[in-house]
């Protein structure tokens, strides 16, 4: 007997809709949702029962027998694993308080298990993966609107023209975005995208910069000084709803677009012909502000500007613009319980100083890099128990060794993951969780011009010895003493519980696998916009009032990046279509579309070295280095090289992606703690390496 | 007289190797076998953009396929409206059909060690369906075609 399951993708962390077809315990056929995607899913999503099938992939609990990293592993039993952390955490807090336990987990809409778990012990050292990704943007869109970067609603389809720096959307692929995307174009949209480097979204672009590497805010400076210059903003919208508009106009009036022209390596007329296609195709141009902008230490005034030039063209709150995300209570409806709301709020001030030490970062997540700054110095306290849920902190920030001294000051380190994950090789404890295919998670919100309750229901029943996260957390507060935090004894009870203040019921989510709070997109009226925007003056704070009080300018003057001394290049990273990170490396199926990735360089430098297409090269960095091979093309910037993030993995168990391709964090040496100041993100692009033809590029082999 | 062809939006297409893996994992194919192809021709620069355009391959479904001549149990057929499919049951896996194609189209499924390769799923078109390719193609940018005489 066939049956049909509305679900959730789990490959990435887009969290497409996703309708699954199963026959006894196996995934016949899976497709995104018809009623949101129209069938439409990516190669990673249709790789999802290669994941489930993989038996490289931790089958039962596994404790640490040798040294960390060693590699040796008991499969213990959930009873045991379980008995075991609990013995360890209550160890911890007897001696170092609930505060010294710490634990992350993915953000996005499923964070509020982990959270409420962290919180109910009486921690409040939550955190997630974001200060290696969004952080910036996050904070410069705080620091403008008064919202997070999740604040507001791209309206790609019926824009006129799309801005991307560095995004390079269409293989980040999110589908109901890329579709967008399409769309746009087909309707003779214009798409300008800046990079270092030539993409697949590139590509499709009208008109394309190759800036050199690390001076997107300058381009950015001279397109708000351009369309200032030319009158092309929306004055009426600036005067309404901004504070601070002549202070901008007199900063940037040295940044000319002959001066961004010469600091980019581009041309002042391609400057100024887009200057007037932008103003030609005002309001309806969107300036995306970035997603993953951990790159230079001036990302965050960099996606502020671009934010700041969504201002300008007055797209806010109109079709083709940037749209506010509305909620369940924008629709005159009620939003579901968070287990969070059932746990106490704890009182001790943050490891990582964030809301403290340091006012300008939100307290959400905090920023994970500086937690290991508390290990290593045991200030403001000591931080000796770690859990990250399906999150890999080695694959994520810089200098993995550097990551592992600090965590050897911990007395006990736990991974919850789906797949064998570097940070979970160095653990104490692997507790593998279900695979989204075989799990339920809770339901979540998620705001839109048409707010949804999404969920994800199992599937197939675990062909492992693995457990969803809610039975892995309920087993670790029962044996805490702390069940009062988790009533629910199923996930069916836990849904009811959530969705009760809503109205709706679980039988409402059969028709379409989601429910939504409204029949048409809800759009505010652009004449009282006043008050949506959550800043001190209620306004678009070009000059940031709270800026201003932690003493940050609202503005910083352009710093020319550094050129990289002779030899060395910038180490830029990205993505491919085929892989999310580090989590689908060792996948069968996606392994054998892309086993390993390559290193880009610039042809004529590469001529320089000798180094010819598909030769081995050299990565040096410090004392680290590797082999990787090298891909040879004109089109990309000649102090960068480029590589795809997530390879260079070293788990033996994953004997696929064992070795395969280089790293790109474990070169950034010496790079953990190197912060964006105000935006809280890592400088994940502020590292030379040296490139050498590789002596394993061999002339002549001797067998004897 | 062929009923169907795959025709690629170019325009729409991404490169993200979607219907490669939609088509694996629907035909629960190990690694090895690849019955579809995404390529393109290297970035060339159109008026300051470095431009290219993506292209698809399948089974071109031959009017007059060599892969069923030379089929020795004759697992490799026509259907009516065109489609050259493998009846799995009577493959003993000589590949004398990849050999006879000239783009070496049938490949090998070291699992089953039978011949395998593109038959528009076949399955789904009976049942109402577009191909695993087509249904889920991540931009939509690829059409199953129904080809009329003029």
């Amino acid at each position: 007997m066939k049956k049909s399951v509305w679900s959730m993708c789990g490959m990435c962390t887009v969290r497409c809709p996703i309708r699954v077809e199963v026959e006894g315990n196996t995934v016949k056929w899976l497709e995104g949702n018809q009623h949101i995607l129209k069938g439409a899913l990516c190669a990673k999503g249709s790789a999802g029962p290669a994941l489930v099938a993989d038996k490289e992939r931790p089958q039962q609990p596994l404790i640490r027998r040798g040294g960390r990293g060693a590699g040796r592993w008991e499969a213990v039993s959930w009873e045991f694993a379980l008995d075991y952390i609990a013995d360890k955490l209550k160890t911890i807090i007897e001696r170092h308080g609930p505060e010294a336990i710490m634990a992350s987990s993915r953000g996005g809409p499923f964070q509020d298990l982990v959270k409420a778990f962290t919180h109910a012990m009486g921690s409040p050292n939550y955190s997630n993966h974001d200060s290696a990704c969004g952080r910036n943007v996050h904070h410069a869109s705080i620091s403008l609107f008064g919202l997070g970067r999740k604040g507001f609603i791209y309206d790609i389809k019926n824009a006129k023209h799309l801005v991307l720096f560095g995004r390079n959307i269409l293989s980040s692929l999110r589908p109901a975005e890329v579709n967008q995307v399409m769309d746009m174009l087909d309707k003779g949209g214009k798409l300008t995208y800046v990079d270092v480097r030539q993409t697949l979204t590139g590509i499709k672009a009208t008109n394309f910069f190759q800036v050199r590497p690390g001076t997107d805010y300058a381009l950015a400076l001279a397109l708000i000084h351009e369309i200032i210059k030319a009158e092309g903003y929306d004055a009426e919208f600036v005067e309404r709803y901004t504070t601070g508009f002549d202070e901008l106009a007199y900063f940037v009036e040295n940044y000319s677009a002959e001066w961004a022209a010469k600091e980019c390596g581009i041309k002042a007329k391609d400057i100024h012909e887009l200057v007037g296609q932008l103003i030609a195709d005002r309001p309806k141009v969107i300036f995306h502000p970035g997603w993953m902008l951990s790159r230079y230490n001036d990302s965050f005034y960099a996606s502020r500007a671009l934010n700041c030039l969504n201002a300008l063209m007055g797209n806010i709150e109109v079709e083709g613009g940037l749209v506010f995300a509305k909620g369940a209570g924008d629709c005159g409806g009620k939003g579901p319980r968070a287990l969070n709301e059932l746990s106490p709020k704890p009182t001790a001030k943050r490891a990582d100083g964030v809301g403290d030490v340091y006012k300008q970062f939100e307290k959400g997540p905090g920023l994970f890099h500086l937690f290991y700054k508390a290990m290593a110095t045991a200030k403001p306290y000591p931080i000796k128990g770690i859990i990250c849920v399906r999150h890999d902190p080695f694959a994520c920030f810089p200098d993995p060794q550097a990551q592992k001294e600090a965590l050897d000051n911990c007395d006990l380190i736990v991974s919850v993951d789906t797949h064998y994950s570097e940070f979970g090789w160095y653990s104490d404890v692997i507790l593998p969780e279900s695979t989204y295919l075989e799990r339920d998670s809770m339901i979540a919100q998620q705001k839109g011009m048409k707010p949804r309750l999404i969920m994800r229901n199992k599937a197939v029943e675990p062909q492992a010895d693995t457990l969803d996260l809610y039975s892995i957390i309920k087993g670790l507060a029962t044996r805490l003493g702390l069940d009062q935090y988790f009533p629910h004894n199923t996930m069916q009870e836990l849904w009811a519980w959530q969705l009760e203040p809503t109205g709706f019921t679980l039988a409402d989510f059969e028709k379409k696998g989601f429910v939504e709070y409204a029949d048409k997109p809800v759009m505010f009226d652009r004449e009282k916009l006043d008050g949506k925007f959550k800043t001190p003056s209620g306004k678009i704070e070009i000059i940031s009032q709270k800026l201003d009080e932690w003493g940050f300018p609202s503005w910083k003057p352009y710093v020319s990046p550094p050129k990289p001394p002779k030899g060395q290049y910038r180490l830029v990273f990205g993505r491919s279509p085929l892989h999310s990170h580090s989590h689908t490396i060792n996948n069968p199926l996606l392994n054998e579309m892309m086993p390993e990735n390559t290193l880009w360089i610039n042809t004529r430098e590469a001529g320089k070295m000798g180094v010819s297409e598909g030769d081995f090269v050299d990565v040096i960095s410090g004392d680290v280095t590797s082999v990787v091979t090298a891909k040879l093309t004109d089109f990309i910037h000649p102090e960068a090289v480029y590589t795809v993030h997530g390879f260079g993995r070293q788990i033996p168990l994953q004997t696929r992606a064992y070795h395969a391709g280089m790293s790109d964090q474990k070169l950034m040496k010496g790079q953990l703690q190197n912060m964006d100041p105000v935006g809280g993100g890592l400088n994940l692009c502020e590292t030379f390496i040296t490139v050498r033809k590789s002596s394993k590029n061999h002339q002549r082999k001797v067998e004897l | 007289m062929n009923t169907y062809t795959l025709y690629l939006n170019s325009k729409r297409c991404i490169g993200c190797h979607g219907c490669v893996v939609h088509c694996k994992a629907n035909k629960e194919l190990p690694v090895g076998p690849i019955l579809c192809e995404i390529s393109h021709e290297p970035l060339k620069s159109v008026r300051g953009v470095p431009k290219t355009e993506f292209k698809f391959r399948s089974c071109y479904h031959c009017e007059d396929p060599f892969c069923v001549t030379i089929c020795p149990t004759q697992a490799m057929k026509k259907r009516e409206d065109g489609i050259v499919y493998v009846d799995v049951p009577k493959c003993i896996g000589c590949m004398a059909c990849a050999g006879a194609c000239p783009w070496g189209i049938p490949q090998h499924n070291p699992e089953t060690n039978k011949a395998v390769k593109c038959d528009y799923c076949m399955d789904r078109l009976d049942a109402g369906l577009q191909p695993a390719c087509v249904t889920k193609c991540t931009t939509h940018a690829l059409k199953l075609v129904a080809m009329k005489e003029i």
